[in-house]
C-alpha cells in the first residue's frame, strides 16, 4: 500500500465492463516528506474520497477482485481508505 | 492503473494462439498533465481506443484479466478510453480540466 494525495478525477465511457459503476481519481503517490514521489496513477475508489484528500492506495490485484466481487477484474490500483492523519518520528506529521 | 496515450497499431500475424483475435497497439505512458512519462510499450486494447486517444491501462498480472482466455502471456492491457481529465492543480484552487 501507499499514501497519496487526490489531484484530480478522470471521465471515461468507454471502458472494461470491470470498471463499470466505479469512479476513477487521479492519485500523485507521496513520499514520507508529503512530497509527489512517482508518477501520477490512476485509481478505483472505493470509499468516497474527494479531491485534495490524502489517502490509502492499495496496488494489489486480489484486493480489487475481494472488493469489487468480481472473480478476475484487470483492476490494480483501488484506494482503500481516507488518511486522517500520519503521524512520523521527531513530531512531523502529514494531515490529510 | 496510469494514464497513456496510443501511439499506433501492431500487427502480428504469428502469434500465441491465446492472443489470436486481441488487438494490439504501442502505447505511451502519461501523467496527470498528459506529458510523456516513459518510452512507449506493446499493449492489448480492449475497448478499441483510436490512434492518439488518451486511455487508461492496467500493468502487471492484472493485465491478462482483460480478454477471457485465461493466463494469456500479456503484461500491459488498455482497459478504457478517457474522455476529460479534470485536475486540481493545487488544494487550494479550482478545477482545470485537461482535454486529449
Amino acid at each position: 500500500m501507499t499514501i497519496g494525495r487526490v489531484v484530480g478525477n478522470i471521465v471515461s465511457t468507454i471502458k472494461h465492463p470491470a470498471y463499470n459503476r466505479t469512479k476513477l481519481l487521479l492519485v500523485q503517490p507521496l513520499n514520507m516528506d508529503g512530497e509527489p514521489d512517482g508518477a501520477t496513477m490512476v485509481a478505483v475508489d472505493t470509499v468516497g474520497a474527494g479531491s485534495g484528500e490524502l489517502v490509502l492506495v492499495c496496488k494489489e490485484g486480489s484486493a480489487a477482485r475481494m472488493v469489487l466481487g468480481l472473480p478476475n477484474p484487470p483492476v490494480r490500483s483501488l484506494i482503500i481508505g481516507i488518511i486522517d492523519e500520519v503521524k512520523l518520528a521527531e513530531g512531523i506529521s502529514l494531515k490529510g | 492503473m496510469q494514464l497513456g496515450r496510443i501511439r499506433g497499431s501492431i500487427v502480428a500475424t504469428r502469434k500465441l494462439d491465446r492472443l489470436s483475435g486481441v488487438r494490439l497497439v504501442m502505447m505511451e505512458p502519461l501523467d496527470s498533465e498528459l506529458r510523456v512519462t516513459g518510452p512507449p510499450v506493446a499493449a492489448i486494447d480492449v475497448v478499441h481506443a483510436r490512434l492518439n486517444d488518451v486511455v487508461y491501462w492496467v500493468g502487471s498480472r492484472e493485465a491478462a484479466f482483460a480478454i477471457p482466455e485465461p493466463h494469456a502471456a500479456v503484461d500491459v492491457a488498455i482497459v478504457g478510453i478517457v474522455d476529460s481529465v479534470n485536475i486540481l492543480p493545487d488544494r487550494n484552487s479550482s478545477f482545470r480540466k485537461v482535454t486529449k
